[in-house]
């Protein structure tokens, strides 16, 4: 049985089908650098890792972006050669070891496997603390009907089954199915070429975060972002948006969304082995990436994505 | 078939108010000021001499308040400063700083050296409060010789010139901030710097029409006709250069019909029927257009030409207004799933809400207000002691 049965029939026990507990990134190595933890708590603010010694560091990193980032004051009208990519990476650069470097994280989400149970959904806004109203990462219900009509719903967080949804009735519908979305992680991403204070930056493992101590609230990179991926906090003021819970990735955790997924429909793991599932199923079997057509590179893929998915 | 409508979760939020509307709006009107003493004081545009000053004083004015808006917007203005201090290379708005900083320096430096006979003169002879104002204006500077009033003379030029690439860029940069978003296909658009900077000199010389009559009435003393019947000529080429880019530039997304062409089209006849149709096409720019060709004839009295101009004028700012909400709020209209529509909230009160939108578009009118109390606009003959 299909999964897009599973969702014609309405079914909702999906308990033992696939899991996701060996997924994604299991190895030893998996990257808890230094500069990842202190990283980790700038984007959190004084939680999660703050300990001493990052405390510490955290503030030299502060200070080595503050330094880097004036100093493009006097290229912004100087050729813009030497215009950094991010100021994580400026002011890492110099720190980062070779190891570390490598470390480079991607994402995969299997449209053929989710059953829209809104577990990922919760799990996230619990982690994150994300204000109701707005949303890191959703889940969207595609129905194709037979006179051709394509409906978009979006997945209530406590689950398809039982919801408001309308229910799919198999004589009217050919296809139907769920398509999780979330932070693109683009290699070329819009919302940080366009913030203008380097709040949007990228980690050194290939994550784009937010400054939450040098954000403007200018949201330039909520209207630059193609996915609609980023919103304005209204708890705190500055740009926000999933982050495949990097704080938790940089300690060899699995992202909040993953770990919740009882179907393994979220695959997340290192590029930079290929040994990890996220490789291995980007290297054998195909995958497609949102609005490709812009360039963006994202990190995220998708296997068995229509071209109404954008 | 139309599929049932779809939006993303973050996209029920518009992230751009009123605020973002105003801002543009306000730096067109610096932009087309500016070009308009410019026309004077470079192409020696004898026909402009009554209005150079008050354009000028006006660009001086709006730029002045230009940056409220966007401090208004700002969800942490009191970080606002980080875009002077810590500026991202990749970003369009980072330059925002620096542009503005320049031709705010720029500005000032024209007025004062425009506006330096005068201001010596009165230092030297008010006496009490006002003397003291003169000469704290007048920096220490107590004589205007022949020599130094012709050096002055030359750097006005030099500055006009200067200031007409800097305007351009000034406003120019603001539709590349709209048409640098590759995530929206109704900003993202080669042709929006040069459509924002055409209609940014059409509201220039419509707003130092009406200001020109509006004063001119005030002061009861009619308007110079061959001065007005000038700007209304410029007004009304430069009315037709702007429309025609929008319209071409609408034409082409038309006629291409890309894959977002359903919910633009959608957004223009249903979302933006009234804003786009009627009132930027129609009210905006078709009555204008056939208005002030018929207020410049010949054989019109100055009486009719100035009410004619004037309506015109005033319909043509509102053109331009809708022309910014069109864009800005347009924008914002239709869901990045592409599939669905929210509404724009218009707030009455709050920090972004119409009625501190109305404040800061009178704001710089109050500046004009006081300007002409301190620096005679009306007074053109320079008083130079010769030497
Ligand atoms: S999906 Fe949006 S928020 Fe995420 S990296 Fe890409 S542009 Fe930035
Ligand atoms: S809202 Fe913050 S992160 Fe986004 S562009 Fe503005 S300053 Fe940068």
């Amino acid at each position: 049985m299909t999964f897009e049965l599973n969702i014609l029939s309405n079914h909702t026990n999906c308990g033992d089908s696939g899991g996701c507990g060996d997924s994604g990134c299991g190895g030893s190595s998996c990257g808890s650098s230094l500069e990842g933890e202190l990283l980790s708590s700038l984007v959190e603010g004084e939680g999660g890792c703050g300990e001493g010694p990052d405390v510490s560091s955290r503030r030299q990193f502060l200070k080595k972006a503050s330094t880097i980032a004036f100093g493009t004051f006097t290229l912004t009208v100087l050729p813009m050669s030497v215009a950094p990519q991010s100021a994580g990476e400026n002011a890492l650069g110099g720190s980062l070891s070779d190891a570390s470097k490598e470390v480079l994280y991607g994402f995969l989400v299997d449209t053929n496997k989710c059953v829209g149970t809104g577990k990922c959904l919760s799990a996230c806004r619990v982690e994150n603390d994300v204000p109701e109203g707005y949303a890191r990462t959703w889940v969207e219900r595609f129905v194709h009907y037979k006179d051709g009509t394509l409906q978009v719903d979006l997945v209530p967080e406590t689950g398809y089954a039982g919801s408001d949804l309308p229910a799919i009735d198999p004589e009217l519908v050919d296809r139907a199915y769920f398509a999780p979305k979330l932070c693109n992680q683009c290699a070329d991403a819009p919302c940080n070429q366009v913030c203008p204070v380097h709040a949007a930056f990228t980690s050194p493992e290939g994550i784009e975060l937010v400054d939450s101590e040098r954000c403007i609230g200018c949201a330039y990179c909520v209207q630059a972002c193609p996915y609609g991926v980023r919103f304005i906090n209204p708890e705190t003021s500055n740009a926000d948006k999933c982050t495949w819970c990097y704080h938790r990735i940089t300690k060899n955790e699995q992202p909040a969304c993953v770990e919740a997924c009882p179907v393994g429909a979220r695959v997340f793991g290192r590029l930079d082995d290929p040994e990890s599932e996220v490789s291995k199923r980007l290297a054998t079997i195909p995958t497609s990436v949102l609005k490709e057509h812009l360039g963006t590179h994202p990190k995220l893929h998708y296997v068995g994505k229509s071209g109404e998915v954008i | 078939m139309s599929d049932p409508s779809f939006v993303f979760p973050n996209d029920l939020h518009v992230p751009w108010s009123i605020m973002i509307v105003l801002y543009p709006y306000i730096t067109g009107l610096v932009a087309g000021a500016f070009v308009v003493s410019a026309l004077y004081h470079v192409f020696h545009q004898e026909v402009l001499k009554p209005v150079a000053r008050l354009a000028l004083v006006t660009a001086l004015c709006f730029c002045t308040f230009a940056t409220l808006p966007l401090l208004l917007h700002l969800h942490h203005p009191e970080r606002a400063f980080n875009i002077m201090i810590t500026p991202s290379t990749t970003s369009a708005m980072s330059g925002f700083g620096i542009i503005y900083s320049f031709y705010m320096l720029l500005l000032i430096v024209e007025v004062w050296l425009v506006f330096r006979p005068e201001i010596v003169e009165r230092a030297n002879s008010k006496t009490g409060l006002q003397g003291r104002i003169y000469r704290l204006l007048a920096l220490g500077n107590r004589e205007v010789t022949a020599t130094s009033h012709a050096a002055d003379e030359w750097l006005i030029r030099v500055l006009a010139i200067v200031g007409i690439p800097a305007a351009c860029v000034l406003h120019g940069y603001v539709g590349f901030l709209f048409g640098g978003v590759k995530a929206n296909p109704w900003w993202s658009t080669a042709l929006m710097p040069i459509i924002f900077l055409a209609s940014a000199i059409v509201s220039g010389i419509a707003a130092l029409i009406v200001l020109y009559l509006f004063i001119s009435w005030r002061r009861r003393t009619p308007p110079d006709i061959t001065c007005l019947r000038a700007m209304s000529h410029y007004l009304w080429i430069s009315l037709v250069i702007a429309v025609s880019l929008e319209m071409l530039e609408m034409l082409h997304m038309a006629y291409e019909s890309g894959a977002e062409w359903h919910v633009l089209s959608t957004l223009i006849t249903e979302h933006l029927a009234v804003s786009y149709g009627l009132i930027q096409v129609l009210i905006g720019s078709l009555i204008p257009f056939l208005l002030l060709p018929m207020a410049i004839r010949p054989s019109r009295s100055p009486r009719g030409m100035m009410w004619m101009s004037g309506f015109a004028s005033m319909l043509v700012l509102v053109q331009v207004f809708a022309m910014r909400w069109n864009v800005v709020v347009g924008g914002q209209l239709f869901s990045k799933s592409f599939r669905g529509f929210v509404e724009f909230p218009l707030h009455i009160g709050g920090r972004e809400g119409l009625i501190a939108a109305a404040v800061i578009m009178i704001l710089p009118l109050l500046g004009l207000w006081v300007a002409s109390k301190v620096l005679p606009l009306w007074e053109t003959d320079s008083i130079v002691s010769s030497t």
